[in-house]
């Protein structure tokens, strides 16, 4: 039965079935709601954003998608687990404060809104690809990372930026299991960090993260796995050497530290060269830098990215 | 008890429930219920239930005999050919819904990918056991061959938790009880043997599904 099912289906089936879905959607929750599923910025956005750079020209996942299917380990293991435990656990975000420190000028701890406040607010549509082989198109809300950084003047010594995660098994009960060496760590070399692409978010869709997707502060990099783009940071620290991020502890053979997409080299356990698309239904080809080689393949010149995955 | 499941209106009613998790995934399925990634959640919800079933097969012949309710052993051809079942709707969903059956890529996976290798294996395996598992293969093959055949399945059920095991990316927590509950029933059964061996008639070779013929010459 099954089997019928998936040679029957065509991809324009899909979308029809989507726009019925959306239909259902638009009667159960009126218009309003409607509205804001279907990610018109106009209404309900909590945020004030200017349209940024590199917006991609390619249909927008859902909302509900995008906030539904999250791999947040902190909220637990299965990718419905997040949203599902957020509301029970990661009630209160704010007051958020974020340490920067390290190989800097002029350390400080920042409360978000002095963190956030002294800039225009994008919005940015990426696509987001995970090391798990689904994609989504996601309109986040954030700052370019590197022009948050320039103020703590990192000096010549800042040869890496390195995030750490809320450490609070209370709010985040994923951490009350050793899954992961708590809390979170990732890092960028600072070119990567300085690259106008690389973008602190703080909202999607035009509103403020929810704790599923990272709330208040995480990072994206869009030519990288969902992996790197830590969620709910709490520390940003320059340093002169690269730490060892939370998946590289987990497994360095299948995470590396780079874990730029590329189609040419294969997960241990599975194939990068293709991906779902969240809400399609045949495999599309993964794109070098998940398409983003125009603007940061040269980052990576002289580099073997087999070796350095 | 025994009685009671002895009552003809008792095996349909067990067969129905175990077209339920069937049941259950198409209802989710029609009413938009699978999530972000449909394809996905079928195929581990049917992987889920492959591996559920075969343990629950394993689990029949331990438990008949700790409970005396002997009316169980009725119901063992049947759960092990839902859990061939589900193998095979796991395996087409993979073919069918994640690949859509492009062989070659299927075939490199197979190849390349331990995983898969090992689920590849385990459902070929359980290939022959479902075609013996008629009254007449049952007959032709004899009750000692039929019996040694069937204990592949000793074979097929660490193969199929080892498969999950290997797929997981870092939560072994489902695995883990898989494989623990594996154990414990394989475990039961190599207590069983050593029993008999020792003299101990509680398992009488008559019982099939604990291997008592051609025991270890320990």
């Amino acid at each position: 039965m099954l089997i019928r099912t998936g040679t029957d289906i065509r991809s324009s089936e899909v979308t029809d079935r989507s726009l019925w879905l959306d239909r259902r959607r638009f009667l159960a929750l009126g218009a309003a709601g409607a509205l804001a599923l279907s990610g018109v910025p106009a209404h309900a956005a909590s945020l004030s954003t200017v349209r940024g750079k590199f917006a991609a020209d390619e249909p927008l996942t859902p909302m509900k998608d995008v906030t539904t299917y999250t791999n947040f380990y902190e909220l637990g293991t299965d990718k419905s687990d997040p949203a599902q435990l957020a509301p029970s656990y990661f009630t209160k975000v704010k007051p958020w404060s974020v340490a920067v420190e390290g190989e800097c000028a002029k350390p400080a701890t920042l409360g978000y809104e002095d963190l956030i406040k002294p800039h225009q607010l994008e919005e940015r549509i990426y696509r987001m690809r995970c090391v798990e082989a689904w994609s989504m198109v996601i309109p986040w809300v954030g700052v370019p990372l590197g022009d948050i950084l320039r103020r703590f003047e990192p000096s010549s010594k800042a040869k890496y930026v390195v995030f750490t995660t809320l450490q609070d098994p209370e709010r985040l009960p994923g951490q009350r299991r050793a899954i992961l060496d708590w809390p979170y760590v990732e890092a960028l070399r600072m070119d990567e960090a300085m690259h106008p692409l690389t973008l602190l978010a703080v909202g999607l869709y035009g509103e403020e993260l929810l704790p599923q997707n990272g709330a208040p502060i995480r990072l994206v990099v869009p030519w990288k796995y969902g992996f790197k783009g830590i969620k709910s940071i709490v520390g940003i620290r320059f340093t002169e050497t690269p730490p060892r991020t939370a998946w590289m502890k987990a497994a360095a053979r299948e995470y590396g530290f780079y874990a730029n997409v590329n189609p040419a080299v294969d997960h241990p356990r599975w194939s990068q060269a293709s991906e779902r698309r969240i809400g399609e239904f045949l495999k599309r080809k993964t794109l070098p830098f998940n398409g983003y080689a125009e603007q940061v393949a040269s980052l990576y010149s002289g580099m073997d990215l087999a070796v350095n995955y | 008890m025994d009685r009671f499941l002895r009552q003809a209106w008792i095996k349909p009613a067990v067969f129905v429930l175990c077209l339920g998790p069937l049941a259950w995934l198409a209802w989710r399925g029609l009413s938009g219920g699978l999530g972000a990634n449909p394809i996905e959640a079928v195929i581990r919800y049917l992987g889920d239930w492959a591996l559920r079933f075969i343990l629950i097969a394993l689990a029949v012949t331990p438990f008949r005999k700790i409970t005396g309710w002997n009316a169980l052993a009725r119901w063992r051809r049947m759960l092990g050919l839902f859990a061939f079942a589900y193998v095979v709707l796991h395996f087409m969903s993979y073919v069918g819904l994640d690949q859509f059956f492009d062989w070659g890529a299927i075939g490199r996976e197979i190849v390349k990918r331990r995983y898969i290798t090992l689920g590849m294996v385990a459902v070929v395996l359980l290939v022959p056991l479902a075609l013996t598992s008629t009254n007449a293969m049952m007959k032709r093959l004899g009750g000692k061959r039929w019996q040694a055949l069937h204990r592949l399945v000793y074979v097929i059920a660490p193969l199929g938790v080892a498969h999950h095991w290997m797929m997981v990316k870092k939560d072994i927590t489902e695995p883990m009880i898989h494989a623990a509950i594996l154990a414990l029933l394989l475990g039961w059964r190599v207590a069983a043997l050593v029993r008999h061996n020792g003299g101990d008639s509680t398992v009488r070779a008559s019982s099939c599904a604990a291997p008592c013929s051609s025991p270890p010459s320990s």
